[in-house]
């Protein structure tokens, strides 16, 4: 059984002190740990920004990809090989900006995979500029005077678009997010964590008092009712931000729908030549 | 035959099934023993505009188009306005009786109640393709039983009253032909005593049944002209040959699914145009940096931007050679016919599995919407090669290993080894590195891979004679078109490239050194290839012909050009 100290490597955390990663990392290491994700089972897909330097933090096979693409590659690592646990990390301005477009048809498509959002509303690899998810009026070193933009809700964004499992964690309550990250792997279908994270260096509005103020867990509320799914994603204010469970919905995954995947995985297929004579009689 | 090649246009609105018709044709042709070429113009629509294809047809190989004509099929009046001047003397046109032409100096004039007989089939205006081909055969002096063969063969299984009215009305304008026009028939396709079996296949086609030839386990393409046909054909036989096709967001995701799934081991492929490729750029490199076997398929149209979406260029070979930002080892790779698109898609795959990086094979869009016949193509020495491929567990596994071929073993995902595929300059394990010996390493040990490619690419092939007044160099659909030029001339030879990165510089600065007389033909504004040229050999050639108006270049054109040559000299 796979230990924590398994997942050392030899690189060290680089994000700031306090950083909201740290809690994202710990949570899902822990979730690693309990499920026995390994490396005959698992692996992640990271974009690019702060959250993309996890992959050298945890002794896992990983692919790190381009700023925005780490959903079509985790697309492809799905339907290569179905069987295994695949997870990506992305962040605010990777997911919902440069891959804006993989997340919408990611989840209209149900691809059996584990998308954590790593929201720190800010844009702060490149030193803070505002973000898809920044507020209106926040002052960044591209908006000094101010956010013109409104921001998008991720929550809302996923359900609209047909994930099937949407939740929003918070990065300072490692416990519950770890819970979250295993309910999501654990549902079959297209999962998206948005993860509220505290980017303590260039936001100082959302720092983790703000988040452990405001937010309060979703209970006693029906997750299979995409009406109220979408009313509670609207939901943020002082006091008024959820976490937990919104949207959840049983539905074939993309994987499980496919007739050249029912016995076995794609990559067990083939790789020795095949019969054309029935192909090439179809042009004479 | 009374001509070495015979040459047959069919023309009509873009929706009367002018590409249907023409394969129909030539398959018609080459079931009775002959070769053909077909050649296909339209315009982006699907409805209305002017669609033709030419067929042309030969006891021998035919190679290229050629603007002329013995024979047009015209389906509505506005053919025959379009291609009327290209007629050779003691030509025919076939056409509805109900078109009013005036007859032209020299050519035979047949009209033929189609519509009418289209009718009388019980099919109405659909039909009346049909009853023109059946005419065509029989003036033609074909088989009109081949042609019911075929109908059947084609219908049949899904619609078999289909099949019934179409073969009624092929045998109705067969009749016809024969009643009225007994004394116009030409011996051109008379079924021939051995026929060879023989394919009528069209470049998509070969890409498609290459691929999968090759062991093909998932391609992501998002639909352009010209390779909207090889998405088609993969999709359509995804499940019987065990592949995953899909059609993503945008070419952005498709270049990265297909990463992802080489990634996790599967054989991996996209395809594109060059518009389609610019949002590919990205993903080229991170293919070539995370060191990532990906086979890329670029059907060539003209650009910039839409530019002509259904016409031919050869303008994306400087950008497939420089696309994205810093240095990778990309393997580029061009295809000059069908036969060739075929067999270099095989061996793109096997050519990125072993050297774990993008393959580009360029095909221009004369290639890809052709015809051509072909005796069945063998694959019964293609041998699939996975490279350093292990799904073995490895001690102290380092996916990006210093070897002095460059080459490092490759695991997947899901072995129990631990890896790093990492778009960040990483180490030897993928971790991210910016430590100047790390950095320096992996550029190197990526580059040299270059080197050990170089064994293993294509060689340039000389046609002609060793020595020769003039020398011809190209690539692409170029190739069919000069050697039906060729075949008038003994003192000109051509040297045909499909292996352009890493370039033959060696092998191509010998051979154009002992040339009299460069030409370099092309169909893109800047003669690409021939910088190319003189960026690896140092020669410059001055005599460029080119040509960037989205069609083809002419054997004609090239016979006038090789003679204006020889006249000066």
């Amino acid at each position: 059984m796979i230990k924590l100290e398994d997942l050392t490597t030899k690189c060290n955390p680089t994000w700031c002190p306090g950083c909201g990663n740290f809690g994202i990392w710990g949570a899902f290491k822990n979730a690693v740990v309990k499920q026995g994700w390994d490396n005959t089972n698992s692996v992640l897909v990271a974009g690019i920004g702060c959250h993309g330097n996890f992959v050298n933090f945890i002794k896992l096979t990983s692919f790190e990809g381009l700023h925005g693409r780490a959903i079509p590659v985790a697309t492809g690592i799905k339907l290569a090989n179905h069987k295994l646990n695949v997870f990506v990390f992305s962040g605010d301005g990777d997911c919902l900006g440069e891959g804006g477009n993989h997340l919408l048809h990611g989840a209209r498509r149900n691809h059996d995979l584990t998308v954590m959002i790593h929201d720190n509303e800010l844009y702060s690899l490149t030193t803070g500029q505002t973000s898809p998810a920044s507020p209106h009026g926040l002052k960044t070193k591209s908006t000094p005077f101010g956010n013109p933009d409104y921001p998008i809700s991720p929550v809302t964004l996923a359900i609209a678009a047909g994930a099937t499992f949407v939740a929003r964690g918070y990065a300072g309550d490692i416990p519950r997010l770890t819970e979250l990250i295993i309910k999501a792997n654990a549902h079959k279908g297209f999962s998206v964590i948005d993860v509220l994270q505290p980017c303590v260096t260039f936001n100082k509005d959302f720092n983790h008092k703000f988040f452990q103020e405001n937010t309060y867990q979703l209970e006693n509320y029906d997750a299979t009712n995409k009406e109220e799914a979408f009313k509670k994603s609207l939901e943020w204010g002082l006091k008024q931000i959820p976490l937990g469970i919104f949207y959840k919905e049983e539905k074939p995954s993309y994987e499980e729908s496919l007739p050249q995947l029912k016995e076995k995985v794609l990559i067990e297929n083939s790789n020795i030549r095949k019969n054309l004579d029935d192909l090439f009689r179809k042009f004479v | 035959m009374e001509q070495d090649v015979f040459k047959i246009k069919i023309g009509g609105l873009a929706g009367q099934g002018i590409k249907s018709s023409g394969v129909m044709l030539s398959k018609v042709a080459t079931r009775s023993g002959y070769d053909i070429y077909n050649y296909l113009e339209y315009q982006s629509l699907i409805r209305g505009g002017h669609n033709c294809m030419q067929i042309s047809v030969s006891k021998k190989p035919v190679f290229g188009p050629s603007n002329r004509n013995d024979f047009l099929i015209a389906l509505n009046s506005e053919t025959i306005d379009l291609h009327l001047k290209e007629l050779n003397p003691g030509s025919s046109i076939l056409f509805d009786e109900s078109i009013k032409v005036k007859p032209p100096e020299g050519v035979k004039l047949f009209p033929i109640s189609l519509l009418k007989l289209a009718a009388k089939a019980g099919g109405g205006e659909i039909l009346s393709n049909t009853v023109a081909l059946g005419a065509s055969i029989a003036l033609l002096g074909g088989d009109l039983k081949i042609f019911l063969d075929l109908i059947n063969e084609e219908y049949s299984t899904k619609t078999p009253e289909i099949a019934k009215l179409n073969q009624k009305a092929a045998e109705l304008g067969f009749n016809f032909a024969i009643e009225k026009f007994a004394k116009g028939i030409k011996k051109i396709i008379p079924k021939q005593e051995s026929a060879e079996t023989k394919m009528v296949i069209e470049g998509t086609e070969a890409l498609a049944t290459g691929a999968i030839a090759a062991g093909v386990e998932f391609a992501a393409i998002y639909p352009m002209s010209p390779i909207a046909g090889l998405l088609h054909f993969l999709a359509f036989y995804q499940e019987k040959y065990g592949y995953i096709f899909k059609q993503p967001e945008d070419e952005i995701s498709a270049i990265n699914m297909a990463i992802g799934a080489s990634f996790a081991g599967a054989r991996s492929m996209t395809a594109t145009s060059g518009g389609g490729f610019s949002l590919m750029t990205e993903g080229y490199g991170l293919a070539g940096m995370t060191e990532t076997p990906l086979v890329i398929i670029e059907g060539m149209r003209p650009g910039p931007a839409t530019g002509l979406p259904t016409w031919s260029g050869q303008g994306d070979l400087q950008f497939i050679l420089h696309a994205h930002q810093g240095d990778f080892p990309r393997i580029v790779l061009a295809a000059g016919d069908i036969k060739e698109a075929f067999e270099l898609t095989m061996q793109a795959f096997n050519l990125a599995d072993k050297y774990q990086t993008p393959v580009v094979l360029l095909v221009d869009k004369n290639i890809c919407e052709h015809n051509q016949s072909f005796p069945t193509f063998d694959i019964s020495s293609y041998e699939i090669n996975r490279g350093k491929l292990t799904k073995e567990l490895i001690p102290n596994y380092q996916r990006y290993k210093k070897e002095d071929d460059g080459i490092s073993q490759r695991t997947i995902p899901g072995t129990g080894n631990f890896f790093i595929t990492n778009s960040y300059e990483h180490d030897s394990f993928g971790f991210s590195t910016e430590a100047e010996n790390e950095v320096k390493d992996q550029m190197e040990k990526r580059m040299s891979k270059l080197k050990t490619i170089e064994s293993d690419m294509p060689i340039p092939q000389l046609f002609g004679p060793e020595e020769a007044d003039i020398t011809i160099v190209s690539w692409g659909s170029n190739k069919g078109s000069i050697l039906e030029a060729l075949k008038l001339f003994n003192n000109v030879n051509f040297i045909h490239l499909t292996g352009l990165n890493p370039f033959p510089s060696d092998s191509v600065k010998t051979k154009l050194e002992k040339a009299r007389h460069i030409i370099d033909i092309e169909c893109n504004y800047t003669g690409q290839l021939a910088g190319l040229i003189r960026e690896k050999t140092g020669i410059e050639i001055k005599d460029l012909f080119l040509k960037f108006d989205g069609r083809p270049i002419f054997k004609e054109e090239i016979v006038d050009k090789i003679n204006s040559v020889l006249k000066r000299s």
